[in-house]
């Protein structure tokens, strides 16, 4: 394995380590994707497709721009102002990036949850509340919270305290606050920024059984570096590296079998056996 | 950024250590497997009752060796949780090692045969069944090999040569059953020792098909492919 050739490791991955699905419609699709902060690029070329009600995990060392990519799916991006992004990313058969697209309403429809649980500080039932709010959705207000937490298997848990802070809560009940509240307004697209890093091993089972089932109606993105976790929950996973010039790219997409099981790419391989990030 | 690249953590190394010892352990169960059945066939022909008996003695190594090699397995599962590569090579080596046991376990057969036949005048001068054994124990060498080059072509390679003696091992197996079975057609008298050859050039095949399951291991790991 020629892991220290530098050219090697700058090579964006081969099309025959990169899955499309000739039978599917993708939910999502990023072609030629590049991001740039300032004058520097952080990811360059990706092209993927994420296929619809799957759990597709985003592997890769620190650095390589896994986050950068996930917030390409929902425009999260035009938050950071110096961050550019060129190419596409097509979503339900239009392109998100196109002038007319209103962003937020593509956020509401693909949602995000982040690593760190992020309630507002306000109670648990204003935090889940919050998007169907906005969006109008303010018939039967008590029922969507209800369902949104019991979706986000944390109902039992704070049923009875619905007005306290949504701060009030240990780490992994305001994380599954959080995806509750991402929940509420019935996103097509989760995209999840490792969001049981900071979480003790039965709140992040919990939060693994929730991403098992909300894949049956709901397409989940998820940034892990726990490979066991990704093994466990995706269907398919895509692996991205930098080279030495820093920017990251797709190496390689495939089911997890590939990945985990036989990875085509040495450079896979070296990262899911712990040899490299 | 480069230099961490090139630093293989402490972990990492420590893993791989455990799979190269993972590795001797095989290496040498198989030796001890290897010995066995040339022990066992030599004592045969030549009605050594002592080192029948040492055979059967010494299974027990071959037995530790495979629980010892189980538990490594089990505690580089369990410690590692490994992937790709790393995994294959594990459960290669587990299903390796059961193997390597159970030609143990022929070799134990035959010696205990050879003990049953005891000083029984021979049937006839036994060149077949060597001859087979001498190319099962050469096969399982060679599976031996092809397990260790982790490799996919040279297992292909040597898949293809191992199956053509394979082959050759079953033509002498054919060949001895047709011979005993003569001889017990020509003199009833010669049905038991018959029986008893009969059962010793079985587990010789026997040997040569539990080659070609290494070999097939050997490809899992180098390949990942499961079943043909
Ligand atoms: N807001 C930002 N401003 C400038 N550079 C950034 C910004 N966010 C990320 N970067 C840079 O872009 C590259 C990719 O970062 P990104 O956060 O996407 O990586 P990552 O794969 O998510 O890493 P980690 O596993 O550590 O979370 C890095 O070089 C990073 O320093
Ligand atoms: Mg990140």
């Amino acid at each position: 394995m020629a892991l220290n050739d530098t050219d090697l490791l700058s090579q964006a991955g081969s099309a025959e380590n990169i899955m499309t699905f000739d039978d599917i419609e993708p939910i999502l699709e990023a072609r030629d994707l590049s991001v740039s902060y300032g004058t520097k690029m952080a990811i360059s070329n990706v092209a993927i497709q994420i296929p619809k009600n799957s759990v597709v995990s985003l592997i890769g060392p620190s650095g390589c721009g896994k986050s950068t990519l996930l917030r390409c799916f929902n425009r999260m991006n035009d938050l950071i102002s110096s961050a550019t992004v060129r190419g596409s990313v097509n979503f339900a058969g239009q392109d998100i990036y196109a002038p007319a697209v209103d962003p937020t309403e593509i956020r509401f429809r693909i949602g995000m949850v982040f690593q760190r649980p992020n309630p507002f500080p306000k109670s648990i039932y204003e935090n889940v509340a919050f998007g169907p709010k906005i969006n109008g959705m303010t018939d039967d207000l008590d029922a969507v919270v209800e369902n949104s937490l019991r979706r986000a298997a944390v109902w039992d848990e704070v049923k009875d305290r619905l007005g306290d802070s949504g701060l009030s809560v240990s780490g992994g009940q305001q994380q599954r606050i959080c995806i509750a509240r991402a929940l509420a307004v019935n996103p097509e697209v989760v995209l999840m920024d490792e969001p049981a890093s900071a979480l003790d091993p039965i709140s992040t089972q919990a939060i693994e059984q929730l991403i098992q089932e909300l894949s049956s109606e709901v397409t989940i993105v998820i940034v892990t570096h726990n490979m066991q976790q990704a093994t466990r929950i995706s269907d398919y996973a895509a692996v991205m590296m930098a080279g030495e010039e820093r920017v990251g790219r797709l190496i390689e997409y495939g089911t997890n079998d590939q990945v985990f099981g036989n990875p085509k790419d040495a450079r896979t391989e070296a990262y899911v056996t712990g040899r490299i990030g | 950024m480069k230099e961490r690249r090139n630093i293989i953590s402490k972990g990492r190394q420590e893993f791989d250590r455990d799979l190269g010892r993972l590795e001797a352990e095989l290496i040498l169960m198989s030796g001890l497997v290897e010995k066995a059945i040339f022990n066992a066939l030599t004592a045969l022909k030549n009605r050594d009752l002592a080192r029948s008996r040492r055979v059967i003695d010494e299974d027990d190594s071959v037995d530790e060796a495979e629980v010892e090699i189980e538990k490594s397995c089990i505690e580089l599962i369990r410690r590692q949780a490994p992937m790709a590569g790393d995994l294959r090579r594990i459960i290669a080596s587990l299903q390796v090692a059961s193997e390597l046991e159970r030609i143990g376990d022929y070799a134990e057969g035959i010696a205990k045969i050879s003990i049953t036949m005891g000083n029984q005048p021979p049937l006839k001068e036994l060149i077949d069944i060597p001859r087979m054994g001498d190319m099962a124990v050469n096969m399982l060498k060679r599976a031996l090999e092809a397990f260790i080059s982790r490799d996919a072509s040279s297992v292909r390679a040597l898949n293809v040569s191992l199956e053509k003696d394979d082959d050759a091992v079953d033509d002498l197996y054919a060949k001895v059953q047709a011979d005993l079975m003569a001889l017990v057609k020509s003199n009833p008298d010669n049905a038991e020792r018959a029986t008893y050859l009969m059962w010793v050039a079985h587990n010789v095949e026997r040997v040569a098909d539990r080659a070609m399951n290494i070999v097939e291991r050997a490809r899992y790991q180098a390949t990942g492919e499961v079943g043909n």
